[in-house]
C-alpha cells in the first residue's frame, strides 16, 4: 500500500517537472503569469503539510490497526478524546489562515482590472471575442488584427474585452490571468509579457461548434520600434474596418485566417459595447462620451450586484 | 404550427451511423428483456410489486437500477470522448464532429450528475435511512413512489434526445446567451430544461419527505444526537436540496420563458443579464456537489466504525463538520466564476469561504483516521473503496482549495485541472462511495452478500484507472489546455491524452467487474445468502432486520438508548428476541398513481420539448386528475395482522439463530 | 391475511401530523423560489432598455385595491378555519365562499393589468425590466390561481364530506398556503409596487 503512494508522489513530482517545461502556465513568461506559478507552488506546498500525513497515516493505520494484527491495542468503546480533536480542528484552521491572508493579499495583487504598477504607460488594446474568432483593435494606433494579437515586450498593456454574442475567455496561459468576455459588457485584464516570443491565445470558455478553433497568436515584439513597424505595415497592407465591414466580420466562420484592418472606423469598440449595454438602466449611455477614441469610456465591475 | 409541433420524422439522426447502432442495440435488449419476462410471466410481478411499489426498499433498488443503466450510458460518453480526444491530435478532426461531441460532453456531464450519481445516493438512502431510526416507512409512501418515476421521467427523456431531435450542445451548466434561442435554436436545450425540471421536482419531493420521516418518525428514544451518522449526513443533503433546489427550478423556468415567449431575462438585447443565469445556476449547483458528497460522508462514516469493530471517532465533531459544510456550501458559489471580472474583495471572500470548507472536511478525514486507530479492521471491499476514497478525496480536496485561490484560478480556471480536480472529489468521493454504501448494504437489500474478489477487482481497475485518466488531465491543465475542445494540435499533450483514454479503458474493466460481481453473486447466491440480517456485525437498526428486511421493517419498533442502537441491544442481549404477542401493523398499499401522473408530466415535458401544445395540456391535466383522485382515494392503507407478522419473525429469528451461531 | 383498514386509528392522526409539517417545509421551498425571482428583479428593474420603468405603469391606487382584496381573503380565510375547528360546516363553506370571491377579485384585477400593459405595447418582451415584473408578479398569481382550484375543491369536499380530520388538514394546509401568498404578496407589494413607483 505505501508502495502504492510513494509511486503516486513520485507520479506527482514527475508531472510538475514536465509541465513546467512546455508552454504552459508553468512556463509562464509574463509578470503576472510568473506570481501566479509561485502563488500556486507556494500554496501547493503548504497544503501538502496536511495533505501528506493525512495520505501516509490512512495507509499506515489501515496497515497497522488491521484485523490479522490482533496483538495490537484494541479499544472498540474509545470515541472521544479532547485533545485530539481540538487538534484536528486546529490544523486545518491554521493552514486554512495561512492561506487566507495569502489569498486576500494575492487576490489584491493580481486584480486582472489593476493597471501594473511600475511598468510605465499601457498600451491599449480593445478585444472582441465573435463567433468564433478574436478581433483586437488598437484604438491609439487605429488598427485592427483578426486572430492575431502583437504587442511590444516589456510593454504593460490595458485590454478592454467584450463579445459580440456568445461568452468567451480571453485567455494567453504563458503570460497570466484570463477574463471572460460578454456581450453588453466590458471586462478588463491587464498583462506584460516579459521577453519577446510568440504565445498561444485561446478561448477558455467554450462558445459553440468553432469554439476549438479559437486561437490566436500572441506575438511579443523585442522592442517597441518593431511593434512601430508592424503597426505601419498593417496601416499599409490592411483594409478597413467599418461598422458595416463589421457586421460581415462578425458573421460566424470557424478557423478565420489572420486579417489586418489599417483604419478602423473611430469608436467601434464602443459601439458593440453598447449595442447592447444601452439597453442597461443604470447607467447613462446614451451620448458616446468624449474621449471614445481611446476607448476610455466608463466599464463597471460586473460580478454580483445587489 | 403542424399537429406535432417541430416533430417530424426529420427529428430522427438515420443518417449517423453511431447514433443509428446505439439505438438497434437498445432496441434490441429491450426486446430481450420483454420476451424473457414474458416467458418468465413477471409482467404483474413487474407492475404491482416494483413499479407501484411504495414500499422504500424496492423503491431504492429501483433508483440504484437506474443509477447503474445510466452510468453506462454517460460512462459510453465519457469514453467517445477520450478517445475522440486521443485520436483527434496533432490537428486531426477525430470521428466525432463538434455537432455530435458538443452533445456527448453536455450529455456526459448532465447524466452523471443528475441521473447517475443523484439517484444512486437517493436509492442508498431510501434503502438504508428509515431502518436507521427504526421507522416502518417514510413520512409519504405514495409521494416517494412519485419521486421515483419523475427522476426517471427526467431520465427517460434524456434518453430520448439520442434518437429524436438532440441534445443541448451548451455544456452541462447551459449558459446564456449560448443556451438562449438565438445561439441554440434546436431542442436540445428544451431536452435539458425538461428533464432537469421534472428531476428537480422528484429530488425536491424526495428531501421533503425524509426530512419529515426524519423529524417526526424516529423510534421512541432516538434523540436528533443518537442518529445513525449517515441519516445526520443524509439530512444535511436533505436540507440543501430544500434550499437550493427551488432556485435551480426559478433558474430554469426564467431560461424557458426566454426561449418560449420570448422574455429577456438572459438575453443579450432588451437588457437581459446573462451573469444573473450564471449567479443563479451555481447558487443551486454547488450545494448540489455537497448534496452528492455529504451522503458519502456518511456511508464512509458507518463503514470504517463497522469494520474496525468501534464507534465512530468524534460522532458531534462529524455531525457538526457535515452542518458546517452543509451552510458554507452555500456562501460559495462566486468561485466558479472568478473571472468574471468581480472585484478583488468579492473574490478574495469567495475565496477564503471556499477554503474554510476544507476545515470540516480534514476534521473528517482526521475522525476516520483515529477511527481506524486502535480498531480492528476487516480490510473487505467496502474498506478498500474507503481507503481508495481518504487517498483520492485528499487530493482532491487539495487541488481544490488551490482552484479557491483566486490568483491561481485566473490560469486554472476551465483548464483540464478543473476538470481533473471535480471527477477527482466527484468520483473519489461520492461515487466510491455510492459503490462502497452499495457493497456494505447489498446483502440488507437482497438478502445475499456479493461476491468478495470480483468486488476488489472492481475496486483496483477503478482506483488504477482513475489515477492514469485524471492525473493527467492536471497535468494537461498546467500545459493550459482548456475544457470542451474538439481536437487539439500541441504535440506536447498527446502522451497525456493517450495515458487518459487508456485510464478510462482500466475504469471501463473496473464496471465490467462490477456487472460481473453482480451476475456470479446471483448465481451463488445459495453460497452467499445472509441469513442473519447482520453479516458484518453492525452498529446500526439496519442490521436488526433480516435480509431483506420484512416489508414492515419492524414487528416492534425498539426504544432507542444509544447511537449504535444495534450494538447497545446486542450487548444487552435484546437482539433477536422473540415477542410473546404482536400488534397489528398499519400499511400503505402500492398504488399506481405515482407511474401516471409522471407519465402525464412527462409526456408534458416531451410535448413541450416539441412545441405540440394540445398533448402538453393532456399530460399535465392528466397528471393533475390523477392526483385528484389519488386524495380521494379511501382504500390507501390495511392492516398487517399478528398471525402474519409473527409467521416471519418467526421464519427470521429461526434463520437468524442458525446463522449466528454457524 | 389482512384486511382494510375502515376505521379510523390513532396512527392517522400522526400521519396529518406529518401532513401539515411537510407542506410547511414544501411552503419554505417555494419561499426560496420567489426569493429567487425576487432577486432576479433587483438585478434587471433597472433594465428598462429605453422603455417604460415603474413609474411610468405602476398605477398604486388599483394595486392597494387588489392588495386589500387579498388581504382580507385571509382574514376571511381565518374566519372559515375558526369554523372548521368548531366543525361548523356551513360556516366553513360561507368564509371559503367569500374567500374564494375575494381571491377571484384579486386574480381579476391581476389580469386586468396584465392585459392593460400588453395592449399598450409594455409587454414582457419589450425589455428586461418587464420581463421581470411579469414573471414575479405572474408567479404570485398563478399560486393564488393554484390556490383557488385547490379551495374550489375542498369546498367540494367540505360539502360532500364534512369535517373529518383528514379535511380538516388539507383546509390546515391550504390556509398556510393562502396567508404564505398574503406574505408573499406584500413583499411585492413593496418591492415592485412602492419602490418602483417613487
Amino acid at each position: 500500500m505505501s508502495i502504492r503512494n510513494l509511486s503516486k508522489l513520485a507520479f506527482a513530482t514527475i508531472v510538475l517537472l514536465l509541465a513546467g517545461c512546455s508552454g504552459g502556465v508553468l512556463d509562464p513568461k509574463g509578470q503576472v503569469g510568473i506570481e501566479e506559478k509561485n502563488l500556486i507552488i507556494l500554496c501547493t506546498i503548504l497544503m501538502l503539510i496536511v495533505v501528506i500525513p493525512v495520505i501516509v497515516l490512512t495507509l499506515y493505520f489501515a496497515w497497522k490497526y488491521r484485523a490479522s494484527r490482533d496483538f495490537e491495542v484494541y479499544t472498540p468503546k474509545w470515541a472521544h478524546s479532547t485533545k485530539i480533536e481540538a487538534t484536528v480542528w486546529s490544523i486545518p484552521i491554521l493552514i486554512v489562515i495561512a492561506l487566507g491572508v495569502i489569498t486576500w493579499q494575492s487576490t489584491h495583487a493580481l486584480d486582472p482590472y489593476a493597471p501594473l504598477k511600475d511598468k510605465g504607460e499601457h498600451l491599449t488594446v480593445e478585444v472582441v471575442s465573435l463567433n468564433w474568432k478574436w478581433l483586437f483593435i488598437y484604438p491609439e494606433q487605429g488598427i485592427a488584427t483578426v486572430n492575431e494579437l502583437v504587442i511590444p515586450a516589456n510593454k504593460p498593456i490595458a485590454f478592454k474585452i467584450t463579445s459580440e454574442g456568445t461568452m468567451n475567455s480571453f485567455f494567453i496561459p504563458q503570460l497570466g490571468s484570463q477574463i471572460y468576455s460578454m456581450a453588453g459588457m466590458e471586462t478588463k485584464l491587464h498583462l506584460i509579457a516579459n521577453e519577446p516570443g510568440t504565445y498561444k491565445g485561446i478561448s477558455s470558455n467554450y462558445s459553440g461548434a468553432g469554439f476549438t478553433g479559437m486561437k490566436f497568436n500572441t506575438i511579443a515584439t523585442p522592442t517597441e520600434a518593431d511593434f512601430d513597424a508592424w503597426v505601419a505595415k498593417v496601416k499599409q497592407q490592411g483594409g478597413s474596418l467599418t461598422s458595416e465591414s463589421y457586421k460581415t466580420l462578425a458573421e460566424p466562420t470557424e478557423y478565420h485566417p489572420v486579417t489586418y484592418f489599417g483604419d478602423v472606423s473611430d469608436g467601434l469598440f464602443h459601439e458593440i459595447v453598447m449595442k447592447y449595454m444601452k439597453d442597461h438602466g443604470s447607467m447613462d449611455f446614451y451620448s458616446k462620451p468624449k474621449n471614445a477614441v481611446s476607448g476610455k469610456h466608463e466599464g463597471h465591475h460586473m460580478g454580483v450586484e445587489e | 404550427m403542424s399537429f406535432l409541433g417541430k416533430l417530424s420524422i426529420e427529428a430522427v439522426p438515420y443518417h449517423e451511423p453511431i447514433i443509428m447502432i446505439t439505438l438497434g442495440v437498445v432496441a434490441l435488449l429491450g426486446l430481450v428483456l420483454a420476451v424473457l419476462i414474458t416467458k418468465a410471466k413477471q409482467w404483474g410481478t413487474l407492475w404491482n410489486d416494483w413499479i407501484t411499489s411504495i414500499d422504500h426498499k424496492r423503491l431504492g433498488v429501483m433508483y440504484i437500477i437506474l443509477a447503474m443503466i445510466m452510468l453506462l450510458r454517460g460512462f459510453a460518453d465519457a469514453i467517445m470522448m477520450r478517445t475522440q480526444l486521443a485520436v483527434a491530435t496533432n490537428g486531426a478532426e477525430g470521428y466525432l464532429p463538434p455537432e455530435h461531441y458538443d452533445q456527448i460532453f453536455t450529455a456526459h456531464g448532465v447524466i452523471m450528475i443528475i441521473f447517475m450519481a443523484m439517484p444512486f445516493m437517493i436509492g442508498l438512502m431510501n434503502i438504508v435511512l428509515p431502518l436507521q431510526i427504526g421507522a416502518r416507512d417514510v413520512a409519504f409512501p405514495f409521494l416517494n413512489n412519485l419521486s421515483f418515476w419523475l427522476t426517471a421521467g427526467g431520465a427517460i427523456l434524456v434518453n430520448i434526445s439520442l434518437g429524436l431531435g438532440e441534445f443541448a450542445k451548451t455544456g452541462w451548466v447551459a449558459y446564456p446567451p449560448l443556451a438562449g434561442l438565438e445561439f441554440s435554436p434546436g431542442v436540445g436545450v428544451d431536452y435539458y430544461i425538461w428533464a432537469l425540471q421534472i428531476s428537480g421536482l422528484g429530488t425536491l419531493l424526495t428531501a421533503v419527505n425524509f426530512l419529515v420521516t426524519v423529524i417526526k418518525m424516529r423510534a421512541p428514544g432516538m434523540k436528533l444526537m443518537q442518529m445513525p451518522i449517515f441519516t445526520w449526513t443524509c439530512t444535511w443533503a436533505n436540507i440543501l436540496i430544500a434550499a437550493s433546489f427551488p432556485i435551480l427550478t426559478a433558474v430554469l423556468a426564467m431560461l424557458t420563458l426566454d426561449r418560449y415567449m420570448d422574455f429577456h431575462f438572459f438575453t443579450n438585447e432588451a437588457g437581459g443579464n446573462s451573469m444573473m443565469y450564471i449567479n443563479l445556476f451555481w447558487a443551486w449547483g454547488h450545494p448540489e456537489v455537497y448534496i452528492l458528497v455529504l451522503p458519502a460522508f456518511g456511508i464512509f462514516s458507518e463503514i470504517i466504525s463497522t469494520f474496525t469493530g468501534k464507534r465512530l471517532f468524534g460522532y458531534k465533531s462529524m455531525v457538526y463538520a457535515s452542518g458546517a459544510i452543509a451552510i458554507l456550501g452555500f456562501i460559495v458559489w462566486l468561485h466558479h466564476f472568478f473571472t468574471m471580472g468581480s472585484s478583488a474583495n468579492v473574490n478574495a471572500f469567495f475565496g477564503i469561504m471556499t477554503m474554510v470548507i476544507a476545515v470540516p472536511t480534514g476534521v473528517k478525514l482526521f475522525n476516520w483516521l483515529f477511527t481506524m486507530y486502535r480498531g480492528r479492521l476487516i480490510i473487505g471491499v467496502p474498506v478498500l473503496w474507503t481507503l481508495g476514497f481518504m487517498v483520492t478525496f485528499t487530493i482532491g480536496g487539495m487541488t481544490g482549495v488551490l482552484l479557491a485561490i483566486p490568483g491561481a484560478d485566473y490560469v486554472l480556471h476551465n483548464s483540464l485541472f478543473l476538470i481533473a480536480h471535480f471527477h477527482n472529489t466527484i468520483i473519489g468521493g461520492a461515487v466510491f462511495g455510492y459503490l462502497a454504501g452499495f457493497a456494505f448494504w447489498f446483502p440488507k437489500a437482497m438478502g445475499f452478500k456479493l461476491d468478495e474478489r470480483l468486488g476488489k477487482y472492481s475496486f483496483w481497475c477503478w482506483q488504477i484507472g482513475f489515477m492514469l485518466a485524471f492525473m493527467p488531465l492536471y497535468v494537461l491543465g498546467f500545459m493550459g489546455m482548456t475544457r470542451r475542445l474538439n481536437h487539439t494540435d500541441n504535440p506536447d499533450w498527446n502522451i497525456w491524452l493517450y495515458i487518459a483514454a487508456f485510464g478510462a479503458l482500466v475504469i471501463a474493466f473496473g464496471i465490467f467487474f462490477q456487472l460481473l460481481q453482480l451476475f456470479v453473486s446471483f448465481k451463488n447466491r445459495e453460497q452467499l445468502k445472509d441469513t442473519t440480517g447482520d453479516p458484518w456485525n453492525g452498529h446500526t437498526l439496519e442490521w436488526s432486520t433480516a435480509s431483506p428486511p420484512q416489508f414492515y421493517n419492524f414487528a416492534h419498533i425498539p426504544h432507542i438508548k444509544d447511537i449504535d442502537a444495534w450494538t447497545d441491544m446486542k450487548e444487552r442481549g435484546e437482539s433477536y428476541q422473540r415477542l410473546d404477542k404482536y400488534e397489528p401493523i398499519h400499511m400503505p398499499k402500492n398504488t399506481s398513481a405515482g407511474v401516471l401522473m409522471s407519465a402525464g408530466l412527462t409526456t408534458m415535458c416531451f410535448a413541450m420539448i416539441w412545441h405540440i401544445w394540445w398533448l402538453a395540456i393532456i399530460g399535465f391535466v392528466g397528471a393533475i386528475a390523477v392526483f385528484i383522485k389519488r386524495c380521494y382515494t379511501s382504500d390507501v392503507d390495511y392492516y398487517v395482522q399478528p398471525d402474519e407478522v409473527e409467521r416471519i419473525e418467526d421464519a427470521h429469528l429461526t434463520a437468524a439463530s442458525k446463522g449466528v451461531k454457524a | 391475511m389482512s384486511t382494510v383498514a375502515a376505521d379510523m386509528h390513532h396512527e392517522h392522526e400522526h400521519h396529518e401530523n406529518n401532513n401539515v409539517f411537510g407542506f410547511w417545509i414544501y411552503l419554505m421551498t417555494d419561499c426560496l423560489l420567489f426569493a429567487s425571482f425576487f432577486a432576479t428583479y433587483a438585478v434587471l428593474f433597472m433594465n428598462t432598455a429605453g422603455g417604460v420603468s415603474g413609474k411610468d405603469i405602476f398605477e398604486l391606487d388599483f394595486v392597494a385595491v387588489e392588495t386589500a382584496a387579498l388581504l382580507l381573503s385571509s382574514i376571511t380565510f381565518g374566519f372559515a378555519m375558526i369554523a372548521a375547528h368548531k366543525q361548523n360546516k356551513s360556516g366553513t363553506l360561507l368564509w371559503l365562499a367569500v374567500t374564494w370571491v375575494f381571491g377571484v377579485v384579486f386574480i381579476g384585477m391581476e389580469v386586468y393589468e396584465f392585459h392593460h400593459l400588453i395592449v399598450h405595447g409594455n409587454g414582457p418582451q419589450e425589455s428586461a425590466f418587464l420581463t421581470a415584473f411579469f414573471s414575479l408578479v405572474g408567479l404570485h398569481g398563478l399560486h393564488v390561481t393554484s390556490g383557488l382550484i385547490w379551495m374550489t375543491i375542498m369546498m367540494i369536499e367540505v360539502l360532500r364530506r364534512g369535517l373529518g380530520d383528514q379535511t380538516v388538514t388539507r383546509l390546515s394546509c391550504l390556509s398556510l398556503f393562502w396567508h404564505f401568498l398574503d406574505i408573499v404578496w406584500i413583499c411585492v407589494f413593496t418591492v415592485v409596487y412602492l419602490m418602483g413607483a417613487v
